[in-house]
C-alpha cells in the first residue's frame, strides 16, 4: 500500500449562489442580511476538492479521508444532509462563524489546530486539499496558511488534476495565466493542493453512503468545538453592493445583417 | 513612517518583468508618494541583471538570482520572497496577484509575522492605506484596512498603469540578496494548453465572447447543431482575436457526457466558479442566467448580448445593448463581414 494516503479536505459553507446577497454592518463588522436563513451549500471549489479526494482515496487502498469544515453547527448539519450522500468521509466540524468577512489568518489557525489534533493522522503522508479560493472571501489565503502552519513545504494552487505514481510521487496541473496549466512533479506527500474545478462531475446522491456517513456526522456535530475568530486588526470601512446599473437598450427590430453590421462597427471602435 | 516593498517577478522568458509586476511598481510609487513612505523594489528572477532597466532608476532595489528561480515553485519562491522581505524590512508589501505570487504570498506573510489581503482592486486613503476588494465572487465590494504590519497586499490586474522606465535614465542599482534554499521536492516540467493547438483564452484580448448553453440546444429545426456552433465561434475568435468565456452550464455538459463544444474546458468558465476576466468589451451569446451577466462580467467595460429571450431579466441593467435575435444567424453574418473586411 505504497500509495495509501491521509487526505484532509478543508471546505467551508457559503450561501447558495442563486441567493440575493445584501451586506449589513453589525457590532462585529460586516455580514450578510439574514445570513443564517440563507440556504447554504458546500463551497464549490472545495466541493471539487472533496470529490477529487474521494476519487483518489478510492484508487489508493488503505487511504483515509477527513472533511474539516468551519461554520455554525446548524448550517453545517443542513449542508451535510446533502454532502454526506456524495462520497464517504469522516467529518471534523468546527462550530464557528460563517461568511467571508472574518480574517483568513484566524480561520487558518483554527483549521490547522483541528487538523493537527486529528487522531491517527499520519502527517508525513498527508495531502491537504481545499478550494483554491472560496466563494465567500475568495482570497486564496486560508488553505495556504494552514499548510504553512502545518509545515508543509510543497503547495499547489488552482489545481485541475493530480496523477499518483507507483513510487508515491505525483504530477499536478495548476492553472496559470493565459488559460494554461503548469505541470509539476512532486516527490510525494505531504503537500497542499488548492483545487479549482478539477475534472470530475458532482457524484450522484448515494443513500447508502449517506447512511454510513451520517452515523459519524451527527455525533461529530454534537461534539463540535466552538471557536471565535480574532480580527487581527482587520477592520472594514464599508461593505456595499455595486451600484452600477446600466441603461440597457433592447433591440428587437433589426435583421441579423443589420445586427452584424452594428457589431462590426462596435468591435472596431476604440 | 511606512516603508513599501514592491515585489516583482520575471516573465517566462526571464528577460522582462511581467506587465502585472510593472503595474505594481506604479501602484507602489503612487502609494509611497501619498504616504511619504520609502519605496524598494524586489525582483524574483533567475538573472535580474537586465531587468533593472525597466524599473525606476532612483531608489533601492533588491533581487534574488539563480536557476532555482527560473520556474515558479512554492518552496523556492517562498524562500526567495522571504529573503527579499527580510532584507528590505517593509511595513507594506505590494505584489501582483499573479499565479506565481498568489501561490506563496500568504505563506511568506505568515513567516514574517504579517498579514495578507488579496485581490485588491484599488488603494485609497490619504495618510493610511484603504484597500478595496470584492467578496462573494464580485457581489459585495468592501473597503478594509489593517493596523498590523507587515501588511501584504496582492493587487489585481489593472490597479495601475504599467510602469514605463525612462530609457535615458541610468538603470536601477540592484542589491543581491542571498537565499537559503530548502530541499527541493518539486520539479516544474512545463506548461500545457488544454486545447490541442487551439488556444481560446487570451487575457490581453480587447473583446470577450461568452458562449452560453443555448449553442448546444435544439434549434428551430428540432436538431442540435454543435459542429456548426463550434465553427461559428472559432471563426469569430479567429477573425477578432477575442478571448472565449463560457457559462458553467455549457462547460458542465462535457463532464455529464453530453454533446459539447470540443474546445471548451473549465478554464473558459466565467462566473461564480470560474474567472472574472477583464476586457474592454464583451459579447455574450446564448446565455441566460446570473453567472455570465453579473458575476463573470463584473470587470467588462462595454457589454452587448445576443439572446432569443426578450424578457431575459439578467441582461437588463447589466448589458448596454441586447439584440433579440438568433446567435447562429448573427454570428454567421458577423463572421462573413469580418472576413470581408480583412480581405
Amino acid at each position: 500500500m505504497a500509495n495509501a494516503l491521509h487526505i484532509v479536505v478543508c471546505a467551508g459553507i457559503v450561501p447558495d449562489p442563486l441567493q440575493t446577497l445584501e451586506p449589513i454592518t453589525g457590532p462585529t463588522g460586516p455580514g450578510l442580511k439574514n445570513e443564517m436563513l440563507l440556504p447554504a451549500v458546500l463551497d464549490p471549489w472545495a466541493a471539487s476538492a472533496l470529490y477529487e479526494a474521494a476519487a483518489l482515496a478510492a484508487k489508493s487502498p488503505g487511504s483515509k479521508l477527513w472533511l474539516v469544515s468551519l461554520g455554525p453547527k446548524a448550517k453545517l448539519q443542513q449542508v451535510m444532509m446533502t454532502v454526506a450522500q456524495k462520497v464517504p468521509f469522516e467529518l471534523v466540524p468546527i462550530d464557528g462563524p460563517i461568511g467571508g468577512f472574518p480574517d483568513a489568518h484566524s480561520t487558518a489557525q483554527v483549521l490547522a489546530e483541528a487538523i493537527a489534533d486529528l487522531p491517527g493522522l499520519d502527517r508525513s503522508n498527508l495531502l491537504l486539499f481545499g478550494g483554491w479560493e472560496s466563494a465567500s472571501r475568495g482570497a486564496g489565503v486560508a488553505l495556504q496558511l494552514v499548510g504553512e502552519i502545518l509545515g508543509i513545504a510543497d503547495q499547489f494552487q488552482g489545481v485541475d488534476a493530480i496523477e499518483l505514481r507507483e513510487d508515491g510521487s505525483f504530477e499536478v496541473l495548476e492553472r496559470v495565466e493565459g488559460g494554461r496549466h503548469q505541470a509539476s512533479v512532486c516527490k510525494g506527500a505531504p503537500a497542499v493542493l488548492g483545487w479549482a474545478t478539477g475534472n470530475l462531475a458532482e457524484p450522484r446522491n448515494n443513500p447508502q453512503v449517506g447512511m454510513a456517513n451520517m452515523r459519524t456526522v451527527m455525533p461529530a456535530l454534537q461534539k463540535a468545538k466552538a471557536v471565535t475568530l480574532a480580527p487581527n486588526s482587520l477592520h472594514y470601512l464599508s461593505a456595499s453592493l455595486p451600484k452600477q446599473q446600466r441603461e440597457t437598450r433592447v433591440v428587437k427590430d433589426l435583421t441579423p445583417d443589420q445586427i452584424a453590421a452594428e457589431l462590426v462597427e462596435w468591435i472596431g471602435a476604440e | 513612517m511606512e516603508s513599501i516593498l514592491v515585489l516583482t517577478h520575471a516573465d517566462e522568458t526571464g528577460a522582462a518583468l511581467t506587465k502585472a509586476s510593472l503595474e505594481a511598481v506604479t501602484a507602489g510609487q503612487e502609494l509611497a508618494a501619498r504616504l511619504s513612505a520609502t519605496l524598494t523594489i524586489g525582483i524574483l528572477a533567475a538573472d535580474p541583471t537586465n531587468l533593472s532597466k525597466s524599473l525606476p532608476s532612483a531608489g533601492p532595489a533588491v533581487a534574488v538570482s539563480g536557476e532555482a528561480f527560473a520556474q515558479p515553485r512554492f518552496a523556492t519562491d517562498a524562500a526567495a520572497l522571504e529573503a527579499l522581505c527580510r532584507a528590505a524590512k517593509p511595513t507594506i508589501v505590494l505584489a501582483p496577484g499573479s499565479s506565481r505570487f498568489a501561490r506563496v504570498a500568504a505563506s511568506v506573510a505568515h513567516r514574517l509575522g504579517g498579514f495578507i489581503d488579496t485581490h485588491i482592486t484599488a488603494l485609497g486613503g490619504a495618510d493610511h492605506v484603504e484597500a478595496t476588494r470584492w467578496f462573494y465572487r464580485q457581489r459585495v465590494e468592501a473597503v478594509l484596512s489593517r493596523d498590523a504590519r507587515p501588511w501584504f497586499l496582492l493587487l489585481d490586474a489593472g490597479v495601475a498603469k504599467p510602469f514605463t522606465a525612462d530609457p535615458s535614465a541610468a538603470p536601477a542599482r540592484i542589491e543581491q540578496v542571498p537565499v537559503q534554499l530548502p530541499p527541493i521536492r518539486t520539479t516544474v516540467t512545463g506548461f500545457r494548453s488544454p486545447q490541442q493547438g487551439q488556444q481560446t483564452i487570451r487575457p490581453d484580448a480587447k473583446l470577450l465572447l461568452v458562449a452560453g448553453a443555448g449553442w448546444t440546444k435544439k434549434q428551430p429545426d428540432g436538431q442540435t447543431h454543435v459542429p456548426e456552433a463550434a465553427d461559428l465561434i472559432l471563426g469569430f475568435l479567429a477573425a477578432t482575436g477575442a478571448s472565449l468565456g463560457s457559462s458553467k452550464s455549457l462547460v458542465d455538459q462535457g463532464s455529464e457526457g453530453n454533446s459539447v463544444l470540443p474546445f471548451l474546458t473549465h478554464l473558459n468558465q466565467i462566473g461564480q466558479t470560474g474567472a472574472t476576466p477583464r476586457h474592454p468589451k464583451g459579447l455574450s451569446t446564448c446565455c441566460h442566467g446570473e453567472e455570465p451577466h453579473v458575476v463573470g462580467w463584473r470587470f467588462i467595460g462595454s457589454r452587448r448580448a445576443i439572446s432569443l429571450d426578450p424578457n431575459c431579466g439578467w441582461t437588463r441593467g447589466k448589458a448596454d445593448v441586447v439584440y433579440i435575435a438568433d446567435a447562429f444567424q448573427v454570428l454567421a453574418k458577423l463572421n462573413a463581414l469580418l472576413e470581408a473586411a480583412k480581405a
